[in-house]
């Protein structure tokens, strides 16, 4: 039966995305909306990315100076090690995570919301898809959005890395700089951008999956929007690894 | 003309609406009126496409709106203002936002002309000054009107209003009737009521369907109303004290 469910929640996402990408009623409405999106869900996550990325950017190089103790390895690898857990997991994934729980309830209890309070259906009397109103500027906002949050995260992260290896002594300010700058792979942003593109519309679209098909009252929002979460993060956790495989080996 | 015809609705095997049929006509304030739970919502939200009938056909200007293709579906739509019964504002915009959405959506009207016939619709369900509010700051009576003006802003061909006066003191309920019934003459517009306020039936029940546990239970006008003998009706109507003395003896 378990299976069932799952082929019946995947039909109707793709159902539902198919009415999220249908044609527009409005453009001039939409492009509001989508501004009003990026402002919320974009600008909104700001403070909390940058005191994440900078504490986590701390952690990690301390972590690689605990661990580079042997004399044959030189110190800027712990510059090197850094950046390199920075751009290639921590800022796209970790902290396409942290949105998913913070940005994911967020569109699943407003839409959960507006669907029990009949808001959706009056959307629907006036003749509007609602699906197409409410959804695809959240999809698009965080789409455009989501890698300037990203590459802000691993600026901060670089940056709080640098500020904790000089200030506890691990290495120089100098050959901290030097790790950060060798072995440079351009690729690698793109494949971090790559998923961070495809985590915004995963995050977005699958909460807002669970907010529109909500059913019932206050008690079923909630519901709605922990499910979000859950589902969000084991959908990232498996897309992540389907296009590390694809992109990296 | 809206014609339903031979409407069933069920819940999981319990009947809410069975063999409904009516004519709502044009530029009369056609009521719905019955008990608390006697199925009045749900046969408005069928004939809106927000539930689909178990059996039966509701025919807009003669065609049946159930089968009708989604394109069609919502251009009949566009020319729908509905009151929800619990007001149904979107919370994340102001009472004037609110009133100016389906202009801007489905009208080619300019920002000055939206905001005129915003500020008049406002103004005509007593709410003006309010514009800037948002609905969390309304009164339960507030949200209610406010509703009423986003439906009225865009000058609809159907009106479906879910009790448009209850939450409302009696002065205000009958400016909101009174507005209802001149909208619904001025511009022909074809308009559903529903409502168990006893006021309302009175004062602008053209064309009166009494619905019991679901049926069909009897048509009139207002007048008709307080002659009934049928006792379902009576018990309705004369549920209040106050009526009561105003009962002709049979
Ligand atoms: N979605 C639903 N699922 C199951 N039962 C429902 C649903 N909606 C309504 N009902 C049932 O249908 C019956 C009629 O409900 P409806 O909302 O149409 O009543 P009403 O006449 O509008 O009452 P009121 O005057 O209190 O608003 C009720 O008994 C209710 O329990
Ligand atoms: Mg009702």
């Amino acid at each position: 039966m378990k299976n069932f469910r799952f082929f019946y929640h995947f039909g109707r996402y793709c159902l539902l995305l198919g009415r999220v990408f249908s044609r527009p009623e409005k453009l001039s409405v939409y492009t509001r909306q989508i501004f009003r999106e990026i402002d919320a869900l974009g600008i909104g996550s700001l403070g909390l990315i940058s005191i994440i990325s900078v504490f986590m950017g701390g952690v990690i190089t301390i972590q690689s100076a605990y661990n580079f103790t042997s004399p044959l390895i030189p110190l800027y690898a712990i510059g090197l090690g850094t950046r390199e857990s920075i751009v290639l997991e921590f800022s796209p994934t970790i902290v396409s995570l942290i949105l998913a729980g913070k940005v994911g309830s967020n569109i699943a209890s407003e839409i959960g919301t507006m669907r029990i309070t009949e808001q959706i259906d009056a959307l629907e009397i006036m003749g509007v898809n609602s699906a197409g109103y409410l959804i695809l500027p959240k999809v698009i906002a965080a789409m455009l959005i989501n890698p300037f949050l990203i590459v802000i995260s691993m600026f901060l992260g670089i940056f709080g890395g640098y500020s904790m290896g000089v200030l506890s002594g691990a290495c120089t300010s100098y050959e901290f700089i030097y790790g950060v700058q060798s072995f440079f792979v351009p690729f690698n942003i793109v494949y971090s951008l790559t998923k961070t593109v495809v985590f915004a519309f995963i995050i977005t679209s699958v909460s807002a999956y669970h907010g529109y098909y909500t059913a019932g009252g206050a008690l079923e929002v909630g519901r709605a929007s922990t499910r979000s979460v859950v589902y969000n993060s084991v959908i990232i956790l498996v897309t992540n690894l389907i296009i590390t495989k694809l992109m990296l080996v | 003309m809206i014609e339903l015809k031979k409407i069933n609705k069920s819940f999981s095997e319990r009947q809410v609406v069975s063999d409904v049929s009516f004519i709502f006509h044009p530029g009369k304030c056609n009521l719905v009126i019955g008990e608390s739970g006697s199925g009045k919502t749900t046969l408005m939200k069928m004939m809106v496409g927000l539930l689909v009938p178990d059996s039966g056909e509701i025919l807009y200007e003669g065609e049946n709106f159930i089968s009708m293709d989604i394109k069609k579906k919502q251009e009949v739509r566009q020319q729908i203002g509905m009151l929800f019964q619990g007001g149904a504002l979107f919370d994340s915009m102001t009472v004037e936002e609110n009133v100016l959405f389906p202009m801007e959506m489905f009208t080619g009207m300019s920002k000055k002309e939206r905001i005129e016939r915003a500020n008049f619709c406002l103004s005509r369900v007593k709410l003006e000054g309010k514009n800037k509010l948002y609905p969390a700051e309304l009164s339960g009576g507030m949200k209610k009107r406010a509703a009423l003006a986003r439906a009225l802003s865009i000058n609809p061909k159907y009106l479906f209003c879910d009790e448009p006066n209850s939450g409302l003191d009696p002065k205000t309920s009958i400016v909101i009737d009174e507005l209802i019934r001149e909208v619904t003459q001025e511009f022909n517009i074809i308009t559903m009521v529903v409502t168990h306020d006893m006021n309302s039936v009175l004062g602008m029940g053209d064309n009166i369907l009494f619905i019991y546990k679901g049926q069909n239970w009897w048509q009139g006008n207002s007048s008709q109303v307080l002659k009934t003998e049928n006792k379902e009706l009576l018990d309705f109507v004369y549920a209040s004290e106050f009526l009561k003395k105003l009962k002709p003896e049979h």
